[in-house]
């Protein structure tokens, strides 16, 4: 047994409570700069602001004036849910670039070597980028009253429809960040809206109904995330939902497939943008 | 040991491709002194500041910085050290007053706490009347003094400043010196490396030549400068005379510089007691009347030019050359 006793020292070692605290402290540090940016630079949220109302206009004007939907049914009823899923998955884009230019400027440097939680700096991108979400639905919903689009149900199910395509947005931010730190800079990050974002949006049932597609074509569109979540909100607003004839698993149950498509990218791009966070840190 | 390290590093090595930026390097900073790391551009000055400050792994060798391991204690690393790099690292979208309130919440200030530091801090670098723009108006100067800044928000123990002043004009650079100056006598341990020889001797209390990723020398200035073991000799005759030259060539290490009027003789010469006398005596010995004989210790430049090899005097009087021309 040894004779001396041993001498206090002094670690630093917080509990858990306080390690989440001081986490969430820091993301909201990260949320809040991120947020400064925003109103610095107004026209990095014109693909949150401008161009929802834009593409909410043009849609309905220029496409609706020559759709028929099948089954019956306004276009403008059937589109708005549609433009608000589309608004929503071509923004989160803004991740990828707003991460990819954090870290190639200095500023990384300077947070690196602070005491702070490294992954605050992803949470934080990602919050602030829910937040513009959240701005754009809104938007898109205003054009969408302003020119008489309407739900016909309560209001409990319109919320939790806006809350399925914020989700789903949330989920497609963390797969953009993986996306903006997988590349080397901001202008490959762009490159990314025409590459995975655009055909992600577009081959699905946002403009129009899936059954006038090629058999392989619907198909893919059917299984399409950004369908079951434009379903899923025609379906709690109460709009027309060409789609419910539809056989394919998720066109009958699209609130439920929204819920998994979400939670499934989640599952797989938090992690991984760890793990790609420390991979482009190391150096 | 009886003094503490503040920083210690043991055959840190780190290679870049094809590039051993540094190779087995041993340092020692005890706490409270300057260390001043020296060396041209590529020598491997940033990688060591990069690896010290968690901001790189080394490949090899080990290093502590407030007694805690740069690779697997980096977040305890962290909470001691203010690191300014040699690229500005600030948000450039945010005030400067934003800037250093984040910096400071991100580092265990309460708001309030930030808040008041931050304005201590822009009030002590003349910032105060710049403090609510956004950084991108600011000049350079503005810039180096707002990063340092955001390096002293959390009073840290240890400080890492690379080229705290390259690019910044003279006046700038002695208000730099006086803050640095300033911080040390509170009891901070900094490492400052610096291609400016002047600046390494006026502040330093050790320095380490870094060449290749190699400390090729250390030591406090005044050891430095008289490692070399050469002194420069400066005669003045009273009139131009023959012999002179080859007089003092006895005495040279290199060539013997006569100027235009023949009377002014400059060479290198091999340290040694008694040196003014000996060459006054041959020189009395040629025949050649002496006006004036001086010895100077050699500058940092000279010691920094046998060190690495490159010729910085000739460089710089080329340089003079060419604007007076």
């Amino acid at each position: 047994m040894s004779a001396t006793t041993a001498l206090p020292v002094r670690v630093y070692a917080p509990s858990p409570f306080e390690r989440l605290r001081s986490w969430w402290a820091d993301v909201w540090v990260m949320t809040r700069r991120n947020l400064i940016h925003i109103r610095r630079e107004p026209m990095q949220l014109s693909d949150v602001t401008i161009q929802p109302v834009l593409f909410t206009l043009l849609f309905i004007y220029v496409f609706g004036s020559a759709m028929v939907l099948a089954g019956g049914g306004n276009y403008k009823e059937f589109a708005l849910a549609g433009l608000l899923v589309m608004n929503l998955t071509t923004s989160t884009v803004g991740t990828a670039i707003g991460l990819a230019t954090d870290l190639t400027t200095g500023v990384i440097d300077r947070l690196r070597t602070l005491p702070m939680s490294p992954t605050s700096i992803l949470v934080g991108r990602t919050i602030s980028d829910l937040l513009a979400a959240a701005l754009c639905s809104t938007i898109v919903a205003l054009t969408g009253l302003a020119i008489g689009w309407r739900p016909t149900t309560g209001p409990a199910e319109v919320l939790a429809g806006f809350g399925v395509a914020l989700l789903f947005s949330f989920a497609l931010t963390w797969l953009n960040a993986c996306l903006g730190m997988a590349v080397a800079g901001a202008e490959s990050a762009q490159g990314i809206v025409f590459i995975v974002m655009f055909p992600l949006a577009f081959v699905s049932n946002v403009f129009v109904p899936t059954q006038g597609m090629p058999a392989w074509l619907q198909t893919i569109a059917n299984w399409n995330p950004v369908s079951a979540v434009a379903s899923a909100c025609r379906v709690l607003f109460g709009n027309p939902n060409p789609s419910g004839s539809i056989q394919a698993w998720p066109m009958q149950h699209p609130v439920e497939a929204s819920l998994i498509w979400s939670i499934a990218i989640l599952a797989v791009a938090v992690p991984l943008a760890g793990r790609l966070y420390r991979k482009r840190t190391r150096d | 040991m009886n003094q503490q390290m503040m920083i210690e590093a043991v055959a840190l090595s780190k290679r870049y491709g094809e590039t051993q930026a540094l190779d087995k390097v041993d340092l020692e900073v005890p706490a409270g002194s300057i260390l001043g790391v020296l060396g041209p551009n590529g020598a491997g000055k940033t990688t060591g500041v990069r690896i010290l400050t968690t901001l790189t792994a080394p490949d090899g060798g080990r290093a502590w910085v407030a007694g805690h391991d740069v690779v697997h204690e980096a977040p305890a690393v962290r909470r001691e050290i203010g690191v300014t790099g040699q690229d500005a690292t600030l948000d450039e979208a945010l005030t400067g007053r934003q800037n250093l309130v984040m910096v400071g919440q991100l580092s265990r200030l309460r708001r309030s706490q930030a808040r008041r530091r931050a304005a201590e801090l822009l009030e002590l670098f003349e910032l105060t009347d710049a403090a609510d723009r956004v950084v991108k108006g600011y000049s350079g100067g503005m810039r180096r003094r707002l990063d340092l800044a955001a390096s002293l928000v959390k009073r840290p123990p240890v400080l890492f400043l690379d080229e705290p002043t390259t690019g910044l004009d003279p006046t700038s650079r002695q208000r730099m010196w006086g803050v640095i100056r300033g911080l040390v006598a509170e009891g901070v341990t900094l490492w400052l490396t610096t291609q400016y020889l002047d600046e390494a001797d006026a502040l330093a209390d050790r320095i380490a030549v870094i060449d290749h990723g190699r400390v090729i020398a250390q030591g406090t200035p005044r050891e430095l400068k008289a490692a070399t073991g050469s002194q420069l000799l400066e005669v003045t005759l009273t009139d131009p005379h023959g012999g002179a030259s080859a007089a003092v060539a006895a005495f040279a290490l290199g060539a013997v510089n006569l100027s235009d009027d023949g009377r002014r003789l400059r060479t290198v010469v091999r340290s040694q007691a008694g040196l003014s006398t000996t060459v006054l005596r041959a020189l009395d010995q040629a025949g050649a009347r002496v006006d004036d004989i001086a010895v100077h210790q050699p500058s940092l430049d000279d010691v920094f030019a046998a060190l690495t090899g490159a010729d910085t005097t000739a460089e710089s009087e080329a340089i003079v050359e060419g604007v007076l021309a």
